[in-house]
């Protein structure tokens, strides 16, 4: 009897994770009351203190926290207290606006660079210089001169996730197989419409792995700039829980990142599959 | 109690004198006799009484005293016929009621909707707890307390206009004003927040090592440059002859990080806001060794700030902005209030913090740490005057430290950043009593500070940046 490659796969995607979740658990135990302490002294104390309690929560804690935001995801007790579902919704607007931002600015950049070898050349050094610059420090600059936090964070992931796209777009632009752009001119097909019949089709699987790696980007970048100008979404979220160094709270919020991220991720897979052609 | 702010003009009070200033018993009297007399006129600033009330004392003060020019008139009067009789009697030929509305109805906001930036910590409580307890609609405002990263963010919002106003540091005005830091733009102190609050808290390892002298070579985190907590902290190891600049490091880390860092073992100890301190203990990791009063008992800590330009735009908004934060802050003073101060701004939507943490530090009984419970219940307290001493201190200081480098005009700097003058005069609108002087000395760490001579106190110090 043979499983199917998947089945088992999955089997040992579980049994890893029950593996992990028990350590965790076992590592995070109570090691029991500690010290002596007159009761109103233990009174004033919290439960790290007074019950040897870790400071890191075990899997059982994060889960029924988990369970409390899932079961009521929108509320809203202010401006500073929002629900999970609002908080992400929130980054993902940010996200939303800020990516849209760079593929408008990216694609045809990338088109003119990948189309004029000496656009390419005269551009390479700003670009090299200017992707490997970390969302955080462009943060303080923006918030300097733009002058608004939440047009800041956009900026912020604008600037940040405009490049990979940027550089697959122009590459997978130069890399179109020269018959097929020969065999368009032998057809006398005007500049504007090889550009979107035969060029465009032809980059699109590159284009969209760039977009991928993009929006990944933009994702890692959202969590860091809200942390820093806060208000709302869900890197607030985590910088607010930290701030009460409630460690069960981040460890949600990291999961749901995680979720969301990859959640992007696919989708923009799906659309990678839908353009990529066999050669 | 105890300070000039609590303490409420009374025209119907026999025993009391109408003029502002060096009344017989208006600012020692005791609780017991506080409680006492009729509530009516006694104007307790609780949510929802108070207002009104206290307009109407302040316009029947007024009219008393243009019946009684005389004082020891007045008050014959009132002993033969007693309060109520005398005030029944006042409304039968004076419209009491029209002319408080009319006192009351100071202008209408130019601007409703505020947004007001605050960072998580105890000493925001009065800016935090008016918006739950309902102290800013009472002005006619509808204000949204927003919750800021840090020090230099909320900087830079109430520089960008995102906020109207917002909790600071108290030497962060100065700092803006001088364009330390960040480009010179004139700003403003309308009102002190905290008065005491802080502590320094060390890692339980240090448990033994309580006398200063032992420092050296320690690491110590300070929540922001412009600080109280950082010139407190550097006046504290001066005075132990350790120099804060070569026999110690100091770093300034956001308070939630100061806990982590604690329990990280990465810093041997803070000076922060009590709630971080308490939070330490609580969680278990450090302990406290001093309450800051002990090095200055009074001293400012955070600022309750807006920009000039602010109050020149919506000097109305602005007027009942710092109402409503005195008004807060004349609550959050009393430790009766404490309790409920404490339930109202834990939750996440404000400090985000255990309500034991912030109880202990708000009622002053507290658990120190090493197994001992401590009471003290002005380990925190709230008094909004911004006196102009405190400024004159705190650039002193800044020249100490070598952050201002040059001469300073103390005290134009302090009268323009600091408002005493203006305070006053809401303060005294709204029926309160402030201190006649802009300026008193006090003692830090036993040692006299004269706002007349900044430049001879400067001097005095042995261990100070050599500029």
């Amino acid at each position: 009897m043979t499983l199917s490659l998947r089945l088992r796969a999955a089997i040992v995607s579980i049994a890893l994770l029950a593996a992990f979740l028990g350590a965790w658990h076992l590592a995070t135990r109570s090691t029991g009351a500690t010290a002596n302490m007159t009761p109103e002294y233990a009174k004033l104390m919290g439960l790290t203190a007074t019950q040897g309690k870790s400071a890191m929560p075990g899997p059982l804690d994060v889960g029924a926290k988990l369970w409390e935001h899932l079961k009521r995801p929108f509320y809203d007790n202010g401006p500073n207290d929002k629900g999970l579902g609002i908080q992400l919704a929130y980054s993902i607007g940010r996200v939303g606006l800020g990516y849209l931002i760079a593929v408008i600015v990216a694609i045809p950049l990338g088109f003119m660079i990948g189309m004029s070898p000496l656009i390419s050349r005269a551009l390479d050094p700003f670009i090299q210089v200017l992707k490997p610059i970390s969302p955080l420090a462009w943060m303080p600059l923006a918030l300097y001169t733009i002058k608004d936090s939440s047009i800041s964070a956009i900026f912020v992931i604008f600037i940040c996730s405009v490049w990979p796209m940027l550089l697959n777009t122009a590459f997978g632009v130069a890399g179109v197989r020269k018959e097929w752009i020969n065999v368009a001119r032998t057809l006398e097909v005007g500049t504007v419409r090889r550009a979107f019949t035969v060029i465009l089709p032809a980059a699109a699987p590159t284009i969209l792995t760039g977009m991928r790696i993009s929006i990944g980007i933009a994702w890692l970048v959202i969590v860091a700039a809200e942390m820093l100008v806060g208000g709302t979404g869900i890197g607030y979220f985590v910088w607010n829980e930290w701030n009460n160094l409630s460690i069960t709270n981040v460890i949600i919020a990291i999961l749901l990142i995680g979720l969301v991220g990859m959640l992007l991720d696919q989708v923009l897979a799906r659309f990678t599959r839908m353009v990529t052609f066999p050669e | 109690m105890g300070r000039s702010m609590s303490t409420f003009d009374d025209p119907f009070d026999a025993d009391r004198a109408l003029t502002r200033s060096g009344c017989a018993c208006g600012q020692h009297r005791s609780t017991a006799e506080h409680d006492q007399s009729a509530r009516t006129w006694r104007c307790e600033p609780v949510a929802g009484v108070s207002e009104e009330k206290r307009y109407e004392g302040i316009v029947a003060s007024a009219v008393m005293r243009a019946v009684f020019p005389q004082d020891i008139a007045r008050r014959a009067f009132l002993k033969s016929v007693g309060a109520a009789t005398a005030l029944a009697a006042l409304s039968e030929f004076f419209p009491l009621k029209t002319a408080t509305e009319a006192f009351a109805d100071a202008g209408t906001p130019e601007k409703k909707d505020l947004k007001v930036g605050f960072i998580p910590i105890t000493c925001a409580t009065p800016i935090i707890m008016a918006a739950p307890l309902g102290f800013y609609a009472k002005q006619g405002l509808n204000v949204e307390v927003v919750k800021t990263a840090g020090w230099a963010v909320i900087r830079d919002k109430t520089i960008n206009k995102e906020y109207d106003a917002a909790h600071m540091l108290a030497p962060m005005p100065i700092a803006i004003s001088l364009g330390l830091g960040a480009n010179a733009i004139p700003f403003t102190v309308p009102a002190i927040e905290n008065i005491n609050g802080q502590g320094i808290t060390l890692a339980i390892k240090h448990k033994d090592k309580r006398d200063p002298k032992d420092w050296k070579g320690m690491k110590f985190a300070i929540p922001f440059d412009y600080s109280m907590h950082n010139y407190l902290l550097r006046y504290y190891l001066a005075e132990h002859g350790l120099d804060p600049d070569t026999d110690v490091q100091l770093r300034s880390v956001p308070p939630p990080e100061m806990v982590a860092n604690l329990r990280a073992d990465n810093i041997d100890g803070f000076l922060a806001p009590d709630n971080i301190c308490q939070r330490a203990i609580y969680d278990g990791v450090g302990f406290l060794h001093i309450l800051s009063k002990e090095i200055w008992d009074g001293h400012p800590c955070c600022s309750f700030a807006a920009s000039r330009e602010f109050i020149t735009t919506a000097p109305n908004s602005f007027a009942a902005l710092t109402r409503a934060i005195v008004d807060a802050t004349g609550y959050a003073s009393k430790a009766e209030n404490r309790k409920q101060i404490a339930e109202a701004i834990a939750p996440a939507n404000y400090i985000n913090a255990p309500v034991t943490v912030l109880e202990q530090v708000l009622t002053g009984t507290y658990a120190d740490g090493l197994g001992g419970v401590k009471t003290d219940p002005k380990r925190v307290d709230f008094d909004p005057f911004p006196w102009q001493s405190f400024a004159v201190w705190m650039l002193t200081q800044m020249k100490r430290w070598g952050q201002i480098k040059g001469d300073v005009d103390y005290h134009a700097v302090a009268e323009q950043v600091y408002l005493a003058t203006d305070t006053k005069k809401v303060m005294a609108e709204m029926g309160l009593a402030p201190p006649a002087a802009s300026y008193k000395s006090f003692s830090v760490m036993g040692k006299n500070f004269d706002p007349a001579k900044p430049d001879d106190y400067l001097a005095s110090f042995k261990i100070r940046k050599s500029s």
